[in-house]
């Protein structure tokens, strides 16, 4: 389905000198130098396409390094962007159309282009030395393998410095404008205005003149290049994606946790902390929510991620919603201020934005390999209830929920979403504003019978008595607690019968989540299983098969710990069960274990997400037995 | 526009009459006989009526460690929390709760070891807080290992040969912090640590005050040469602020600068008290035998509280942009129709 160009639906005239060719889903990715503005582009050419009205799913991929050596493979930073007119779930298998800023760029993506894809380059950066950076022996745009694609070559940097000649910009500063060239000439292919753009030119550089009228002269020279040259025979256009009717924004997921966290304050009336130690690709979170004060809340940049943690759990013990945000490495040092959490029972959230690991691994690729060390990586019986979001707009909903469960069940939440998520954008329609959670807790207040420990008798949760309030003075801490005083005990007996309860307490919140989505037949051959930024590719694949009438259902997990009460029934309607995760099978050994099915585990750990291409091919064996 | 003020429960009333008795909770204390500790409890405990704050506004949080079982034995809120975080889990209460009495306790090992980042960053936010570190220069709950701030040479059950590191001096450590509060006191000495106590206490912003605490089963005596009561008035110095350095039973020795150099002379009715120096900086590195040990204020100054600024900015950000509003946050910069 994301093909591009094999699904010529008609031909119409809509230039007087280009025909359009009409397509129904193009898949591009920008590729550059770390520095020459790759994210930027990409970005802007999905805010085009999602406001002319297609489906969107972007997929940035930029290295770990600030600012690799110029030139080198090391460097190549990529903004892969599929857009249709459909509604599509992942980006694409294989790429239609690349534009390489430099033979690095080239060298990098080229395998990803499908045969017959257009391939724009900047002909200015094959210089002998370009090459030699990008580990080239010859030039590759004389090689055969090149007459595979489309090319074609544009002196983009020459272009550039002499359509921004007049802006008064030195020739350094004018040829960083380059990729608003590029961008100029792919909206005039794919048949884009570029008004948005401009505006947004406008408003980003407001601060200097110059550097908008340069970067405005050299959007406009690229797309007027499109028309006055002849290099293109053809444009393309993508009509709008028949979306379910409503009102769209684009969103990535780390801006809907962001103002997941915002609406769980306004919704419970508690006022949030968000504290939080830099990390990749979990930043962002803290930026967006340091700008949004006006909605009272307080962010702090902790002096590590201990500190950071530690900051909610204090804030929580005062009545605030306590939250902070991490990667894999400062998961794990979260990790006994988290089981310290589970001990003093108060309400926080943890957001895991899970990169590529062990230890720095790969910082800015995508992985699913934090699952076990969410549930299981403290010391002792410590459960803590694990989410996870299924595309980045969703990452808005289980927020949500993941207050609504920390708070009625007084427990620390980790929420796991995934660098491809984070990063990647969708358009997502609008929540209904009145259907969204009320979130209220009532602090008590009521000093009569009052100890720590007293609890819900339905929920188990223990009450929220925060200080201020007079005749609940209490002390809570990390040692075993008396379950009925409050006092520390190191009883054996009471000890376990606290294990227990903490345990018997997160095992409820099974009963008490949102029914189980099944796309597909509820018995059916084959159960897709999937949690997190899987879910994308297993969709699109799961959606081709069922088009095919192919015996095949899925779920996504939104809640990993603990299991949906309903979770063994819907397994067993099916024959089979495939698991596709980036890990080596996290998901698959506990329901192997809870629930003792012979479930297939698909593996893949190599810091990008899943194609949909794999999925369906791992279905369709498993199909054929 | 304060929310603080209005979701969570505040006294507005000022207490009744508070009795000592009021701040001691139902708990046994459970430390060693002869421990300091007892000491700097009871001196808390009884300059809590005093401060005119209501009970139920008073947050003890503390480390891991023997000091950091100090919470257990107040009768307020409390949180003994995780080995070193201390610091880090009033940050997030008092930024949360601006108008609550936070109080800190901790060890030389937890807040100099474990947890020196967390005590480094609290001193430079400058947060509204009371910081009491119990030094005995020793670890006593996991049974007598050396701690940052044990003398070079000490030989405990893990330098059966002697320690091999220099120890951290806590008042020069908190200097560099930034700290805008600094005292020292010494925990059998009960009339000076409640006047420092109470200092502490009343200072607008992070309060450091380091109590020579005395552990007699794992390192007795640690402080004798100067705590012992016929040595300690030739062997420490009260801090006036503003008053010359004059030390002694008779208050017949004082200190002047030599250069740089801060020298021990002796005071009769001939010396120029002027020549002598007015405590400052120079301080926090004098130390016994060389010099007395001084006791008290080392420093005050005013800088802002963390806690304030993160709120003044709340506000301004409302009166700039109003009060948030979560739908039009929701729909962003731009929405289309589909």
């Amino acid at each position: 389905m994301n093909d591009g160009t094999e699904n010529i639906m008609d031909l119409e005239q809509q230039n007087s000198n280009f025909p359009t060719t009409e397509l129904e889903t193009v898949t591009i990715r920008f590729a550059g130098d770390s520095g020459d503005g790759m994210q930027l582009t990409g970005n802007q050419f999905t805010q085009s396409s999602v406001m002319i009205g297609n489906d969107v799913i972007t997929f940035p991929d930029y290295p770990a390094e600030i600012r690799a050596p110029a030139g080198t493979l090391a460097g190549v930073s990529g903004f892969e962007l599929s857009f249709s007119k459909h509604d599509i779930h992942a980006t694409g298998d294989r790429i239609s159309v690349l534009i390489a800023m430099n033979p690095a760029a080239l060298k990098v993506n080229l395998g990803d282009l499908e045969k017959g894809g257009i391939l724009i380059v900047n002909s200015d950066s094959f210089s002998k030395n370009d090459l030699r950076k990008a580990e080239y022996d010859g030039n590759p745009l004389e090689s055969e393998e090149i007459q595979n694609y489309r090319l074609v070559q544009i002196p983009i940097t020459n272009l550039t410095l002499k359509a921004v000649e007049e802006s008064g910009l030195s020739h350094r500063e004018g040829g960083r404008c380059k990729n608003f060239f590029a961008l100029g000439v792919v909206q005039w292919l794919f048949d884009r205005p570029i008004d948005n753009t401009r505006d947004w030119i406008q408003q980003k550089f407001k601060k200097r003149e110059e550097i908008v009228k340069a970067n405005m002269m050299a959007l406009q020279a690229g797309y007027n290049y499109g028309i006055t040259t002849e290099l293109f025979h053809e444009r393309y256009h993508v009509a709008p994606a028949s979306l379910p009717p409503g009102e769209y924004r684009q969103i990535t997921g780390n801006q809907a946790l962001s103002l997941g966290c915002i609406a769980a304050s306004v919704q419970s009336g508690k006022p949030i902390l968000y504290a939080s130690y830099p990390i990749t690709p979990a930043s962002d979170i803290l930026h967006e929510l340091a700008q949004h004060k006006n909605f009272g809340v307080k962010t702090m940049q902790s002096e590590d991620e201990i500190a950071a943690v530690s900051a909610c759990i204090g804030a929580a013990y005062g009545g605030y919603l306590g939250v902070t945000g991490t990667s894999g490495p400062g998961l794990d040092l979260k990790g006994e201020a988290l089981g310290y959490a589970v001990m003093v029972e108060l309400p926080m959230v943890v957001l895991n934005i899970q990169r590529g690991g062990p230890s720095t691994g790969l910082p800015t690729k995508t992985e699913q390999t934090d699952l076990l060390a969410a549930i299981h990586g403290r010391h002792g019986e410590a459960p803590i209830p694990v989410l996870a979001p299924s595309t980045p707009g969703d990452c808005f909903y289980v927020a949500l929920e993941a207050f609504r469960i920390a708070l009625k069940y007084m427990t620390p939440v980790i929420l796991l979403s995934d660098g491809a998520l984070a990063n990647g954008a969708e358009p997502w329609m609008l929540p209904d504003f009145e259907a969204l959670p009320e979130l209220e807790k009532e602090f008590r207040t009521e000093s009569q019978n009052y100890t720590p420990y007293v609890r819900d008798l339905n929920t188990l949760a223990r009450d929220w008595a925060v200080p201020g309030t007079p005749g609940l003075e209490h002390r809570i801490g990390g040692l075993e607690k008396d379950q009925y005083t409050g006092d520390v005990s190191y009883d054996p007996v009471n000890h376990e019968a606290m294990v227990l309860i903490r345990d018997a307490k997160i095992r409820r919140i099974a009963k008490d989540l949102p029914p189980l989505k099944i796309i597909g037949p509820e018995k059916n051959q084959l159960l897709v299983l999937c949690w997190g930024s899987a879910f994308g590719a297993a969709l699109s694949a799961v959606e081709s098969l069922q088009q095919k009438g192919k015996q095949v259902s899925l779920l996504h997990l939104q809640c990993l710990y603990p299991f949906h009460e309903e979770l063994g029934n819907v397994l067993s309607g099916f024959d089979q069960i495939l698991i596709p995760e980036m890990n080596l099978g996290q998901l698959s050994v506990l329901i192997r274990s809870e629930f003792l099915v012979d479930a297939v585990s698909m593996k893949k750990v190599q810091g990008k997400p899943f194609m949909v291409s794999e999925i369906r091919e791992r279905i369709e064996s498993l199909l054929q037995g | 526009m304060n929310q603080t003020a209005t979701i969570f429960p505040s006294t507005k009333t000022p207490p009744a009459e508070m009795k000592k008795t009021d701040f001691v909770s139902d708990q046994t204390v459970r430390w060693c006989p002869g421990c300091g500790d007892y000491a700097i409890l009871a001196g808390v405990q009884k300059l809590m009526p005093e401060l005119g704050i209501p009970r139920e506004n008073m947050v003890f949080i503390s480390g891991i460690g023997c000091s950091s079982r100090f919470p257990y034995y107040m009768n307020t809120y409390g949180m003994h929390t995780i080995h070193g975080r201390a610091p880090a889990f009033a940050t997030g209460l008092k930024v949360a709760r601006p108008e609550l009495s936070v109080w800190i306790v901790t060890g030389d090992g937890d807040g100099l070891g474990i947890g020196g980042n967390q005590m480094l960053h609290m001193l430079r936010r400058n947060l509204d807080v009371n910081i009491l570190l119990f030094n005995n220069r020793i670890y006593g709950l996991t049974k007598g290992q050396v701690s940052p701030t044990s003398e070079q040479g000490l030989v405990t059950k893990s330098t059966p040969f002697g320690s091999l590191m220099t120890p951290l001096n806590p008042m020069t450590f908190a200097l560099s912090a930034g700290a805008s509060f600094i005292a020292r006191a010494l925990d059998v000495d009960a009339k000076a640590l409640q006047t420092t106590l109470r200092e502490a206490a009343e200072h607008k912003g992070t309060s450091f005050v380091e109590i020579y605490q005395n552990c007699p089963i794992f390192n007795d005596g640690t402080f004798s040469e100067i705590s012992e009561r016929s040595l300690r008035e030739d062997r420490i110095l009260r801090l006036q602020d503003g008053e010359p350095l004059l030390f002694g039973k008779e208050q017949n020795k004082g200190i002047r600068l030599k250069g740089l150099k801060p020298e021990i002379v002796d005071v009769n009715e001939n010396t120029d008290l002027s020549e002598l120096l007015v405590h400052d900086q120079i301080l926090s590195g004098m130390n016994f035998p060389d010099f007395p040990v001084p006791m008290g204020v080392f420093r005050q100054v005013k800088h802002p509280r963390f806690e304030e600024s993160v709120q003044e900015q709340i506000q301004n950000q409302i009166e700039k942009k109003g009060k948030g509003d979560l739908r039009k946050l929701i729909r962003g910069p731009q929405v289309w129709e589909a």
